[in-house]
Parts: structure tokens; C-alpha cells; sequence
């Protein structure tokens, strides 16, 4: 049954990562000096953008945000700002969040900025896609039993892993090996990217292998 | 309660950790085996002619002068002419440029490299024996004893030289009874710049005109003092090398022509003015060499030594002196100071370079075949090499000497060479471990974590009435033991105490797991339900939960330097991370939020909530907002750092240096405003605690200590940092009354803290009773007494619930004692117990208050905030810990007894180490803070003990805190209970009960088990951390780091465990005190209970 659903949400993931790819690989051929360690901070914002832009317009084709009763034109732009608040406060959140894990305070704060950027459009940008401008359900879909749909599901795991995968990335930093990756931010946003590009690969897997035991309630 | 079987059980974890470290230990930091023989005269001999008398032939110098001068940095003594603006400590020593620039046959000036460890006493021991005093040493700085070995003042008095000595007290307990005339000085009084050298000056000159001495040893402090006290770069340091400068020309004045005179620094000083050790600015200090006879054979030549090590010091002086090289030096005679072959001719009984480096080198060799006969540490193949080496030198030297032909430069250069690797050979051999017993510790330690964590998990089993008993494994342990002696009796002739130790250790262990198993199975086949339970509890899923994972984290980041050099950050991400797990979890769960009316309740899937949503969500707000104070007071900690030496951009928190060195007047007054607000915060926040859960209505001790002693404690603290901070010159005619202050006020406050401390133990209870008659007696029928567990919390039928049999022997009693009494009302009279419900809290909340005061007042004054800081993030903790419980309990998934969750005691035990570095503690030596052992003793100590004790608690006050209200933890969620949550399906009704910490006296078995369970927890935390330091040590003891990170944060990690784990135990024993006096106090109120 959940077939279909399960082959849509991999060719979408797939399409998610090869612009990931593409936006890593594309200006390093056209642009001369782009990489990602020493232009860190453009090859952030054009990867950001490209999920961005692709997500919005993988999920808007897919028809996967809630169906709403009015469809007003002011209830539309209601929505759309709202939105946009969202991802400006999730920004500021991110933000905030990293400073308090011990992100320098002053000195850095655009490339601090810069990667709450990412992580924001790596997750809260999937939320908005996925649920909608509603922080209830955000917050109900991350416990146990609060996944309603193969998408929620896969969400979930994208989300966590994006999470774990910025936190993991943090690890590096303290150790004296002199890398290129390991100046702030670099390593914490290849670990968000990493994970998020795992959680992309394992979602549709994990689904796939549990379609067994997930039962969802219908909406 | 079972009292006992708990203590016990803590107790042996405890003793095991301490056998598996003092193991390792003593494999690990080996020390250097001393060899106790003397040089003579006779062992000196010129190879080629008659035997001669080595001490008989007049010297090159009759006398000498050796100034020591404490820390004095070689850029101290280097003088930079074109330097315009010269800091503080810098171009403060003309009178050595002069010399040597005027007269360059007389004087030399050179760095002169000190070894680490960079302390007063091994440097002292050092430059006397010319050996290399090794790590573990570094203890003994407190307590000197004197020294074994050969040296050169041990020499000197061989020779008939007459030893005069000022200066430094350390080297009277160095060298008892070998002075001919001795004046120590008071040393270790940090505060002090003058007194040492004002002494010394007093004598210096009087004792330089007479001719009663052949050797003027004089040790200045005051260079030193002033950098731990003020830094180099303080005018305070300039004074005090200008007057350095005075000393040095009006020595050289009255210097004769058989005299030399020796300037040195015994260690240099980093930037904060501390040393200890092995960075370039510790050991990099400074040798002028001066003789108003010519010295040098010309001026410096390219040829010389860019830089002396200290230990050269030793043959040199020993041969200019004429006495014999002390037998254990490896150092290599100083050859500018030498003629060169062919020129002795002018200088009496002056040996030329070859002469010297060969004597030097036969000593050398000789201490070298001694000390590989009696120890077998230096490796056979290097041994081998070096004794060929010899052999074939002296063939070469003695058919040179014998021809006497002129000696090939070849030769003098293999001569040097061969010293040179004996000294490397020798400097890497006593980094030698002892593999043997660093494996025995390391799996004893191994063992001990793992009885921990089961005696954790399996606590409701240990403390069950089928628990294993003590006797079988007592006995095993002691036979063990004795094994051990008799075994090392018959094998080796002698017992060594580690080997008895580890056996004993070893056996327990494996008694212990064998019958936890046993009992465990016991347990399982009594109640089959309970198997699935417990079957799965060693499972990797079971373990690697994220609070296991944190703590797994946290010990692997021990064993990389970087982390370890990053302690506090590492620490503070976790303790970060932790935190945010909460509420994560929390949601994950479905426990945060009140269930909404959806789909998911009717399906099913999430039990219907005990209790209304608006509790859920005060108490989920409550968590919200105490995990934003954690993630605050953790953020704003972070701003109390000190700085590592290897951290190169790093600065010190400003509030680190005391209140004394901040110049800036206003700056000052800010500081220390806000010092005593947080203090007073502190103590109002406490006091209002205990008034809120009515803990202040009686009038015992405790209640006492909790009105009166804390605020005085307070007060006394504030003053003393208002005398402390003042500076010296400020209130010239209120000196004496400042020096009298600075004595008094820390020592009231002592006085103080121990009358509390007596006080709260002595009388444990803040139970108010109060018996009302006046409401009850309008009343004609009897109403129910009123028995209230706290204040704040409706009177109905609260005792009800409460221990029925007690309650109703206790409601007889009283009536009958009122109509014995014969009154006139005929009504039963009501009962209050104010605080009961927080009887066990209140009083060990009021320990760690006091004691954090009394800690307090060990640290500089800014500190303040930070144990603010400390207060708010174990409030926070404790708040956040009662409102998970309570909202797991009250949405049905509570498990039932009184158990803290791993994520908590990780929480709790990582908060300790965060702290340790949040009070500007790091762990390496020289950021210990000496200054803790002054307050209260500005003139200095005369034992050790007790400034030893000092700067232990000054250290470790965090972990002291932490481990102390540890079993808080168990007693939080009771506390903050929200009624209904518990005796919900027992009594439905609306008078629901509040009985607090009165459900442990309910159940006594599942109080001594959880409280067994929390502390073994909080042990295994630290266990394992030490566990993982201990690793570090064992795995990368070849690393680079390994002195300088990985050692000194075993003995740091170690010494906090020991520390953790013995205040650890003091908390546990408070409870178990409190309880007996609960106990006493019920039998009081109902004597027919005691029937
Ligand atoms: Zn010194
Ligand atoms: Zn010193």
C-alpha cells in the first residue's frame, strides 16, 4: 500500500540530494577559487538556497501540505508570512542555540549565522513544507506516536539526523590537527549536511523495512 | 532504614577504587631509586701521577658565594640597552651588563636551564646533588625532608668547609645540622615580600667581612613572592630587582680574590608569575658567574655554551672548590671556567679542561656501573654502548696523558659527548614505569567500576532481606590477603604492602560478583514476573542510552589532550547537550504537553492522565523554564575560566586575581558590590527555602545554625573581603587594625562554620510541633488532630495516610496525656509538625549552604558568582529532575519507587567537574591556588597539614558541594511533590495527602535502596572518569603530553574522586543521622511505640 508513497518520497530525497550535489559541484567547474573549506560561507548560502528552492518546489508539486478549508488569497499571504516569521525566528533560534554550545559570541557571528541558516533550511524549512506553518504539530510530530503519515515519519529522521550530525560535527574542533575543516563553522555544517544527507538515504530505508509494524491513524 | 549494609556496601566501592589507584599509581609515577653512597677524596685521582690526595691540593677558589635569587627569569637579568621603555621587570640588573661588559675575563652571564618539575625544593635538591629529582616529588614541596643523597653541601662539610646559610627555610629542612651557622626564614608565606630578604640582608654583609666562612649560601624569596603575588609586570617587581641590583654590586664590592661569587635563579615564572612547570619560561632562569680574580680564559668565545643546564653546576663548583663531584650528579663541569691544557701554569692547583671533563666523566661512569647494579631500569643495549663508549675514551685519555703529548680536540668533544647522552640516558630511564602493577590497579579499577554499576542496578536485591551477607566475603578477603604475604614471604624474602592490597581487592571483587549473580538469580526465580525485568539490564541497549553515551563521551575525551586541555568547554557542551535532552525526551514520550483531545487518547495509545492538564503544564513550565536557568547559569560559568598555558589566545577570567590587585579604585568597588550580593543572594535564597517549607519554626540547632549562624557567616565573609581588598598603603595608621581584621574575621568564620556544622549534627531536626487546644475545644465532636506535613498545604486528613499505627498510638497518647494533665478540655487537641515533610532536606540543604559559605571563603572574592551560579544550577537541576518524575508519574508511566534516572546523577556529576572549572581551578600544578592556605593564616602555618587541607577543599569545592547534597536528589521530586500524584488509586478522594520525605519512612527497604542506588551511581560517574584518566595514562604514557597533561589530570582526577567520594559519604551518613533522629523523635511523640 505504502509502495507508492515510499518510491515518491525516494525520488524526491533523490532529487533534494543531487541538488545538494549540484550546488557543490557546479561553481566549483565554473567558479575559479570556489571550495568548500575556503569559500565556506558561499557554498553554504547556495546550498541552502538550492534545498531550499527544491524542497519548496518538490513538496508544493507533491500536494503534501494539509488541505485548507479557505483559499482566500489573504489567508494565503497569512500563511506566507507566517512562514517566512517562522524561518527568520528558527534562524534566530538556531542562532542562539549555537552560541550557547560555546560558538564564540562576537567574532564570528555572520559564519555562526550563516550556519543556523543551513540548519533551518535543512529542518525547519522541511516542517514548513511537510506540516505547515504550525509549531503544535511541529512539536507533536517528535514523539512517539505523534507521526501520521510516511512523511512525518521521515521527518522525523531527517531531522534528528541533520540535528545529531551538526552536533557530532562539533567534536573536531578543540583538536590540534591544523585543518582546514576544522575552522568554525566548516565542520558543523558538513556534519548537518552529512547527516542530513543520511537521514535522506535511511529514511525511505528505515520505512521501508518497518512498513510491517508502522500503522498510522488516518488524519 | 538498613544503615549499615548501605555504608558498608559505599564504603568497600570506595576502598576498592582507592586500592586499584594507589596501584597504579605507584607503578605509574615511579620514582627515581636513590643511591646512598658518598665521593671521598681518595675516589679522585690524576690518572698518570703519584696518588695524590684530590682534597689536599689547594683549590682554584678558597670560598664562594651563591646567591640564590628565587625565580629569577633570565629576562630579568638580561640588560637591553636600546630598549627605551623597558616594562616593569626588564633592564632591572645593569650591574650584570656592567660587569660583564668591563671586565669579560671575570663574569659571564647565562640562561641557565632548570629541569621540570620547576619547584623551589626539587630545584634546590637538584642544583645540590646534580641529579634530576623526579615527578612525584613534587608532593613533598610541602613537607621537605632532608636529603639522602650525595650533594654538595653534604661535600663541602666533608672537606672542612665552614657553611653559613640565610635565606629560605627549605634548605634547613633539606640539609638539618649541616650549616656551621644557619638563619632560616619563614618560606611559604606567599604574601610576604620582605621579610626573607630584609633578614638576609641584615647578615649578608657582617658575615661577608668576617672570615669565619668558606661557603655563603643566601636564598632570596622576595623576586618570587612578588610574582605569585602581584606578576611580573608589576612595579612591585621592579622595586624588587632594583634592590636585587643593590645586593649583587655591594656583594661584588666586598668580594676578595679567592672568592666566586655564583648569581642564579633556581626557576623562571610564566607570565602569571606561578611556576611548577616545563614551559620555557619556567625553567629558562639565569647563572652570572663572578670572580674579582680572572675566571675566564678571554672573552666569551663562540665556543661556549649557549645555555647551562642546572645540574652542570654541581662538578663545576665541586671542582673550582676542590671537593669531590657528589657520587649520584650526572652533570658535565662547565669548561669555560677551565684553562686549557698547557695554561694552568699561572692559576695554583688549578685543573685544566681535559682534567676536569675526564674526573667528571670517571664519576660519571661510576654512579652509572653503581646505580645499573642496583636498579635495572636503564636498558641493557644503551648501558653496553655507554660502557664501551668509556672504555674506549679512557685508553685514548690515558695514552694521551702518558705521552704527554697535547690532547686532540676530538677527545675533549667525545668526552662532552659521552656525559651528554649519560644525562639523556638517565633523563629518559626515570620516566620508567613499573607495567606490573599499572596492569594489577588498572583491573582492579576496571572491576570496581563494573561492582559499581551492578551494585546500582541491583541495589533493591543488595539491600533485600536475601542480600548477601558481609561474613563469607570478609573472610575471602582477608585470606586473600594473608595468601598474599605468605605467598611474597616464601617467594621473594619480603612482603610488599600493594601486592597484599591487590589481592585483597582482586578477591572481594570476584566474591562480590559471584554472589550479586547468585543472588540475582534468587531474586528472579522467587517472583518470575520480575525476570523480565531484570534480565536485560547488562544489554548494549539498555546502556547506550544518551545520558551513558554523555558520560562514555566524557571519559573518551580523557584520553586526547586537546580535549583534555579544553576540559571546561568539553564539560560545558555536554552538561549543554544533557540538558536539552530532557525536555526532548519528555516530548518524545508524550509527557510534556497535556494530552489534547485528539485521536490518540481514544485509540489508546497514551494512557488517560492521572491529573488535569493545567498541573501538567505548571509543571512542564516549571521544567521549561529551570532548564533555561541550567542552560544560563551554564553559559554565563563559562565567563569563570582560568586559562592553561597551552591555550595560547586564552584569557584569565577577570575575576580570578583577588580584589587586592586591581588597581582601578572603582572597578574594584563593582567587583566587590557585586561579590557581596550574590552572596547575600545566596544566603536569602537558602534561608527562604527553608521558611517556605516551614523549616525555621522550631528551636533546635539546626534551626539555629539556619536563622542565626548563616547570615553571620555571611556578614563575616562580606568584611573580610571589604579588609582583604583594601590596599596596603591606603590606611596607613590602620594597620594594625587591618592585620588584626585579616587574622580575625576568616578565623570567626571558621569558628562559625564549625559550630554549625556541630550544631546541624548534634540536633538534626526542624520539626516544629505545636499542640492547639483553643480552636478545638468549641468544637463538641472530637475533629480529626491536625497533623500537618508542611505549611502551605491543606490540613485534612493528612496524617491519615501517613503511618496509621503511629498516628493513632500518637493521637491516644496525647489524649491521655491531656486528661492525665488533668485540663479542662474535654476535646482532643490538635497537632501541627511544621516541616516534617522536608525533614531529611532541610538539614543536609543547610550543610551545603554553610559549607558552601565556608568554601566560599577559600576562594578570591569574584568567585561569589560564580558559586552563585553553582546555587541556581543545582536548584535548576533539582527542579528539573522533580518535575520530569512527577510528570512521568503523573501520566501513569512512573516505575514506582524512588529512583534517580541516569541522566540526572550524569547531570549532577558532570555539573561537579564543570564547577571545578567554573571556580578557575584547572588541572595542572601551577594553577593551584596556594593563596586558599593564607585565609585566616596570613603569617603562614607551622605544620602542613592543615594548608594542605586548605587548598584541597579550595580545589576541589565543587566536587565537595556536589557529592554533599547528592542524595538531595532523592529527596527533590518528594519534596516538590504535587498532591494526588501518588495516593491517587489508594484514596480518591479530594483531601488528597502530602506527605513528602514521610514516604521513605513508609517504606524503609525502598529509602535504603534508592539511597544506596544514587550513591553508587554518583560513584560510578567519577569512577569511570577516573578509570578513563587512568587509561589515558597507561595508553599514551610515551605521548608528549604525558607529564605536562595526561599525569597531572590522573593525580587531579584521582584526588577528586577521593575528595567526591569521601564527602560523598558524609552526606549519606547525614541521612542516615537524620533518620535515627527521626526515628528518636517519633518514639518521643509516642512513647508506647518504643514498647
Ligand atoms: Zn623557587
Ligand atoms: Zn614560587
Amino acid at each position: 500500500m505504502w509502495d507508492h508513497e515510499i518510491r515518491a518520497m525516494a525520488s524526491t530525497h533523490a532529487i533534494i540530494a543531487s541538488s545538494v550535489f549540484m550546488a557543490t559541484v557546479l561553481p566549483a567547474v565554473l567558479v575559479p577559487g570556489f571550495s568548500v573549506y575556503g569559500t565556506h560561507l558561499l557554498w553554504l548560502y547556495l546550498v541552502s538556497g538550492s534545498i531550499a528552492a527544491v524542497s519548496v518546489a518538490v513538496f508544493w508539486l507533491l500536494g503534501l501540505t494539509p488541505p485548507t478549508k479557505k483559499h482566500s488569497l489573504g489567508y494565503k499571504l497569512s500563511r506566507l508570512f507566517r512562514s517566512v516569521l517562522y524561518l527568520f525566528l528558527s534562524c534566530l533560534f538556531f542562532h542562539t542555540v549555537v552560541v550557547l554550545y560555546g560558538a564564540p559570541l562576537i567574532e564570528s557571528a555572520l559564519e555562526t549565522f550563516s550556519l543556523a541558516v543551513l540548519l533551518t533550511s535543512l529542518t525547519t524549512l522541511r516542517c514548513l513544507c511537510i506540516l505547515g506553518p504550525n509549531v503544535q504539530a511541529w512539536i507533536r510530530v517528535f514523539s512517539r506516536h505523534g507521526a501520521m503519515s510516511v512523511w512525518d515519519t521521515c521527518l522525523q529522521i531527517t531531522v534528528a539526523c541533520t540535528l545529531v550530525g551538526a552536533w557530532v560535527g562539533a567534536f573536531p574542533i578543540p583538536l590540534d590537527w591544523d585543518r582546514p575543516w576544522q575552522v568554525w563553522p566548516v565542520s558543523c555544517s558538513l556534519g548537518a549536511m552529512i547527516g542530513f544527507l543520511t537521514g535522506l538515504v535511511a529514511a525511505p530505508a528505515w520505512i521501508h523495512y518497518h512498513r510491517k509494524q508502522l500503522t498510522y491513524k488516518c488524519k | 532504614m538498613k544503615a549499615l549494609p548501605v555504608l558498608v556496601l559505599l564504603l568497600w566501592v570506595c576502598a576498592l577504587y582507592f586500592a586499584g589507584i594507589y596501584l597504579f599509581v605507584s607503578g605509574f609515577l615511579l620514582v627515581r631509586l636513590e643511591v646512598n653512597r658518598t665521593s671521598t677524596c681518595g675516589d679522585v685521582l690524576h690518572p698518570a701521577e703519584e696518588p695524590v690526595d684530590f682534597c689536599r691540593v689547594p683549590p682554584r677558589f678558597r670560598r664562594v658565594v651563591l646567591l640564590v635569587i628565587d625565580a629569577l627569569k633570565f629576562d630579568f637579568a638580561r640588560f637591553d640597552r636600546s630598549n627605551t621603555s623597558p616594562r616593569p621587570y626588564e633592564n632591572k640588573l645593569p650591574v650584570l651588563e656592567e660587569a660583564a661588559s668591563s671586565r669579560p675575563a671575570h663574569s659571564r652571564l647565562f640562561p641557565f636551564r632548570a629541569d621540570p618539575p620547576t619547584t623551589t625544593m626539587q630545584r634546590i635538591k637538584g642544583f645540590t646533588t646534580g641529579s634530576l629529582p623526579t615527578f612525584v616529588d613534587v608532593g613533598n614541596n610541602f613537607a621537605s625532608s632532608a636529603i639522602l643523597e650525595d650533594n654538595l653541601i653534604h661535600q663541602f662539610g666533608q672537606t672542612g668547609k665552614r657553611l653559613v646559610f640565610m635565606g629560605d627555610d627549605t634548605w634547613e629542612s633539606l640539609f638539618p645540622k649541616k650549616f656551621h651557622r644557619s638563619l632560616p626564614f619563614p618560606s611559604f608565606n606567599v604574601k610576604d615580600l620582605h621579610t626573607v630578604d630584609n633578614g638576609i640582608l641584615q647578615h649578608l654583609y657582617t658575615t661577608m667581612v668576617g672570615d669565619d666562612w668558606d661557603v655563603l649560601v643566601a636564598h632570596f624569596l622576595g623576586v618570587d613572592h612578588c610574582g605569585h603575588r602581584f606578576g611580573p609586570d608589576h612595579a612591585a617587581m621592579a622595586e624588587k630587582l632594583t634592590q636585587m641590583d643593590g645586593v649583587i654590586r655591594s656583594v661584588m664590592e666586598r668580594l676578595q680574590d679567592d672568592t666566586l661569587l655564583v648569581v642564579m635563579g633556581d626557576h623562571g615564572m610564566t607570565d602569571t608569575g606561578d611556576h611548577g612547570g616545563e614551559s620555557q619560561k619556567e625553567t629558562d632562569a639565569a647563572v652570572f658567574l663572578y670572580s674579582p680574580a680572572p675566571l675566564f680564559p678571554g672573552p666569551p668565545s663562540q665556543s661556549e655554551p649557549g645555555v647551562v643546564p642546572q645540574t652542570d653546576l654541581v662538578p663545576t663548583l665541586a671542582l673550582l672548590l676542590g671537593v669531590p663531584i657528589p657520587y649520584s650528579s650526572v652533570g658535565q663541569v662547565l669548561l669555560p671556567l677551565f684553562p686549557p691544557h698547557g695554561q694552568t701554569g699561572g692559576v695554583v692547583g688549578g685543573l685544566s679542561q681535559l682534567e676536569a671533563l675526564w674526573i667528571n666523566a670517571k664519576q660519571v661512569n661510576r654512579f652509572l656501573e653503581t646505580y645499573s647494579s642496583m636498579a635495572e631500569d636503564i636498558p641493557p643495549q644503551s648501558l653496553s654502548q655507554l660502557r664501551a663508549e668509556f672504555s674506549r675514551l679512557s685508553s685514548e685519555y690515558l695514552a694521551t696523558v702518558g705521552e704527554g703529548r697535547s690532547p686532540s680536540p676530538e677527545l675533549m668533544a667525545s668526552l662532552q659527548a659521552y656525559l651528554t647522552s649519560v644525562r639523556d640516558t638517565c633523563r629518559a630511564t626515570w620516566a620508567q614505569f613499573n607495567p606490573l602493577k599499572m596492569a594489577a590497579g588498572l583491573s582492579i579499577l576496571t572491576l570496581a567500576c563494573l561492582v559499581c554499576f551492578i551494585s546500582s542496578e541491583l541495589s533493591h536485591v543488595l539491600i533485600g532481606d536475601n542480600g548477601p551477607g558481609f561474613k563469607a566475603p570478609v573472610a575471602v578477603t582477608l585470606l586473600a590477603g594473608l595468601c598474599a604475604v605468605v605467598g611474597q614471604l616464601i617467594a621473594r624474602g619480603f612482603t610488599e604492602m600493594s601486592w597484599c592490597v591487590a589481592a585483597a581487592a582482586f578477591s572481594s571483587e570476584l566474591v562480590f560478583l559471584w554472589r550479586a549473580r547468585r543472588a540475582r538469580m534468587a531474586g528472579i526465580a522467587k517472583n518470575g514476573s520480575k525476570a523480565l525485568k531484570c534480565a536485560g539490564w547488562l544489554m548494549p541497549h539498555r546502556l547506550l542510552t544518551p545520558p551513558l553515551l554523555v558520560a562514555l563521551l566524557r571519559c573518551a575525551s580523557l584520553l586526547s589532550d586537546s580535549y583534555v586541555i579544553a576540559e571546561g568547554r568539553v564539560v560545558t557542551f555536554l552538561v549543554f547537550s544533557l540538558a536539552l535532552y530532557i525536555p526532548i525526551h519528555l516530548n518524545w514520550d508524550h509527557l510534556l504537553l497535556p494530552p489534547s483531545p485528539d485521536p490518540l487518547k481514544s485509540a489508546g495509545l497514551v494512557p488517560p492522565p492521572a491529573l488535569s492538564p493545567s498541573t501538567v503544564r505548571k509543571e512542564s513550565t516549571t521544567l521549561l523554564s529551570c532548564t533555561g536557568l541550567l542552560i544560563g547559569s551554564v553559559y554565563l560559568s563559562l565567563s569563570f575560566h582560568g586559562c592553561r598555558e597551552e591555550q595560547g589566545s586564552c584569557q584569565p577570567s577577570p575575576f580570578l586575581s583577588p580584589l587586592s590587585r586591581l588597581q582601578n579604585s572603582r572597578l574594584k568597588n563593582l567587583h566587590y558590590v557585586l561579590s557581596v550580593v550574590s552572596l547575600g543572594f545566596c544566603t536569602y535564597l537558602l534561608r527562604s527555602c527553608l521558611r517556605h517549607y516551614g523549616n525555621l519554626n522550631s528551636s533546635g540547632g539546626t534551626v539555629l545554625v539556619a536563622r542565626c549562624i548563616l547570615p553571620l557567616l555571611s556578614v563575616c565573609l562580606g568584611l573580610h573581603w571589604a579588609v582583604s581588598a583594601t590596599a596596603e598603603d591606603s590606611f596607613r595608621n590602620l594597620t594594625e587594625f587591618i592585620s588584626l581584621a585579616q587574622l580575625a574575621l576568616p578565623r570567626a568564620a571558621f569558628c562559625l562554620l564549625g559550630l554549625g556544622l556541630v550544631l546541624i549534627w548534634l540536633d538534626p531536626l526542624t520539626v516544629f510541633v505545636k499542640t492547639r487546644s483553643e480552636y478545638s475545644s468549641r468544637t463538641s465532636t472530637l475533629p480529626p488532630p491536625r497533623y500537618r506535613a508542611s505549611t502551605g498545604i491543606s490540613p485534612q486528613a493528612e496524617l491519615r495516610h501517613l503511618i496509621p499505627q503511629i498516628y493513632q498510638r500518637m493521637r491516644r497518647s496525647l489524649d491521655e496525656g491531656e486528661l492525665s494533665a488533668g485540663s479542662e478540655v474535654e476535646s482532643g487537641p490538635a497537632v501541627e509538625a511544621y516541616g516534617l515533610g522536608t525533614v531529611y532536606s532541610a538539614p543536609l540543604l543547610l550543610l551545603c549552604g554553610l559549607l558552601g559559605i565556608g568554601l566560599l571563603l577559600l576562594h578570591p572574592e569574584g568567585m561569589a558568582l560564580s558559586f552563585f551560579l553553582l546555587l541556581l544550577e543545582m536548584a535548576a537541576l533539582l527542579h528539573i529532575h522533580a518535575s520530569s518524575t512527577t510528570l512521568s508519574s503523573l501520566q501513569g508511566t512512573f516505575s514506582g519507587g524512588y529512583y534517580v534516572p541516569w541522566t540526572t546523577v550524569v547531570l549532577w556529576s558532570l555539573a561537579a567537574t564543570q564547577f571545578f572549572h567554573a571556580t578557575g581551578h584547572l588541572p595542572t600544578f601551577p594553577s593551584i591556588q596556594w593563596g586558599a592556605a593564607f585565609v585566616g593564616f596570613p603569617d603562614g602555618h607551622t605544620g602542613t597539614i592543615l594548608p594542605a587541607s586548605l587548598v584541597t577543599l579550595n580545589t576541589f569545592a565543587a566536587h565537595i558541594l556536589f557529592a554533599v547534597a547528592c542524595p538531595l536528589l532523592l529527596f527533590w521530586p518528594l519534596v516538590r511533590e504535587v498532591r494526588g500524584s501518588r495516593g491517587g488509586e489508594a484514596f480518591g478522594e479530594e483531601g488528597e495527602d502530602a506527605v513528602m520525605e514521610m514516604r521513605l519512612r513508609e517504606n524503609p527497604q525502598q529509602f535504603s535502596s534508592a539511597l544506596l542506588q544514587l550513591s553508587a551511581r554518583y560513584l560510578f560517574i567519577h569512577g569511570a572518569q577516573v578509570f578513563a584518566s587512568v587509561c589515558a595514562a597507561a595508553i599514551l604514557r610515551r605521548h608528549l603530553m604525558v607529564w605536562k597533561v595526561f599525569a597531572p589530570k590522573l593525580m587531579f582526577e584521582a584526588s577528586g574522586f577521593l575528595v567526591s567520594s569521601v564527602f560523598l559519604l558524609v552526606g549519606v551518613t547525614f541521612v542516615l543521622r537524620v533518620d535515627v533522629a527521626v526515628g528518636r523523635w517519633f518514639k518521643r511523640l509516642i512513647p508506647d511505640a518504643s514498647r
